[in-house]
């Protein structure tokens, strides 16, 4: 599955690299490790309404999307 | 609270917040102002000599020690830095110039046109272009790097550095100055952690809301900035502070081009850094130090906007000041042609 690595990326790259990603996979998955950026792109993805599994690890976030 | 209901509410305590302060005895229109609060408090710290603006501002303190108490309270204080700070320290630098040559940061840009200031309109205008501008460079990839998380203790010098503020203006040493007009400054720093844990948690951003909707259609940013707009324009009519027109605003200059490439050049820096001045603050305050060394820019670009005569004053901006809007502009076309490469996935 394609990774779309946002860890240490300052707002709005997160969101942008997902919106990328919207346009070239039907499914991939994105590493975040910022709150802010976790909503953001999650508030975007609601409004693509793309299914998302979303983990938490400790200070670390990944979502798996599918369109 | 990151919602638009919850930004307007933040935005309409902050709107509230700078038409009190003002009627309290802040200068016009500047409730509040992260530009002008970080120059005054350069002024005070000797990095300039203009005495009027002598005053290490009890706001900004607020905003850095309300933005780390609730940042740490919430699991939000997170010790980061390594993307380009030098290249953020200078940036800095020029956002603080095109700040002080329209006379405010994009927060006081809104209080402006709220207290009646038109010429805060040409500034809205430049500030929006200067985002569109920048934003089409994030399109093909524009990045300062990735941060890295760093030991928290290095996160806790910046907070430490509002602490150090608070005590010198308690303490007035001689070699402070402190000579500006100011509310009393017990109301501007329990504003000051207000606003600090608001913005906070609400991320309010003055340029983030412009380019929200520009890049992804998203208003919830934008409503905030609407809101304190809104807020301040309502107080400011009840204590009668509303002055409608271009001439006689206080801090402030007709020339329409200036106003609009001064705030051309303070979006276009501030996206670049990915938020504007009071966003910049409030990151520092959580632990990010690369937005610190950009806190640090600014209040040595205040410095040098004032030793370098180019700010501007009632009576416009000074050929010197318009000089380094130019060189700004093309410093940033600079950095953010040879930072955008295409975005991989």
């Amino acid at each position: 599955m394609e990774i779309v690595d946002t860890r240490g990326r300052s707002c709005p790259e997160p969101v942008l690299m997902t919106k990328h990603a919207l346009s070239e996979f039907d499914t991939f998955k994105v590493l975040i490790d910022e709150n802010v950026a976790k909503e953001n792109i999650l508030r975007l993805l609601n409004k693509m309404n793309c299914s998302v599994d979303l983990t938490e690890d400790g200070e670390e976030f990944s979502l798996i999307v599918k369109k | 609270m990151n919602s638009k209901k919850g930004m307007i509410v933040a935005g309409s305590i902050v709107g509230i917040l700078a038409a009190l302060l003002v009627k309290l005895g802040n200068p016009g229109n500047m409730g509040v102002c992260v530009a002008c609060f970080i120059r005054d408090t350069a002024g005070s710290l000797g990095l300039h000599s203009v005495e009027k603006l002598y005053f290490i501002r009890p706001e900004i303190i607020g905003f850095i020690l309300g933005a780390f108490i609730i940042a740490k309270a919430t699991g939000e204080f997170h010790a980061t830095s390594g993307s380009s700070p030098f290249t953020r320290f200078v940036l800095g630098i020029f956002v603080m110039i095109g700040a002080l040559v329209f006379l405010g940061c994009p927060l006081r840009m809104v209080l402006r046109l709220a207290g009646g200031d038109l010429n805060a309109i040409l500034g809205i205008l430049g500030f929006a272009s200067g985002i569109i501008v920048g934003a089409q460079f994030l399109k093909k990839g524009f990045t300062l790097g990735k941060s890295y998380t760093q030991n928290t203790n290095g996160g806790y010098l910046f907070p430490l550095l509002g602490l150090g503020l608070l005590a010198l203006l308690v303490l007035k040493p001689s070699f402070i100055g402190l000579n500006g007009k100011h509310a009393p400054i017990m109301y501007s720093l329990g504003a000051g952690l207000l606003i600090g844990v608001i913005a906070q948690r609400s991320r309010l951003c003055m340029v983030g809301g412009i380019r929200d909707v520009y890049l992804i259609k998203d208003f919830t940013l934008l409503t905030g900035f609407i809101a304190i707009l809104v807020s301040a324009f309502v107080l400011n009519n009840v204590f009668g502070l509303f002055k409608l027109g271009f001439v006689g605003q206080p801090a402030a200059h007709t020339d329409g081009l200036w106003n609009f490439l001064g705030m051309f050049l303070a979006g276009y820096g501030s996206i670049l850094l990915g938020g504007c001045p009071l966003r910049q603050t409030i990151l520092a305050a959580q632990g990010n130090m690369d937005s610190g060394i950009t806190f640090l820019g600014l209040l040595v670009g205040a410095g040098i906007a004032h030793n370098f005569k180019l700010t501007a004053s009632g009576a416009g901006v000074p050929v010197n000041g318009q000089i380094a809007v130019i060189v700004g502009i093309i410093f940033l076309t600079f950095i953010a042609t040879t930072h955008s490469k295409r975005l991989k996935a």
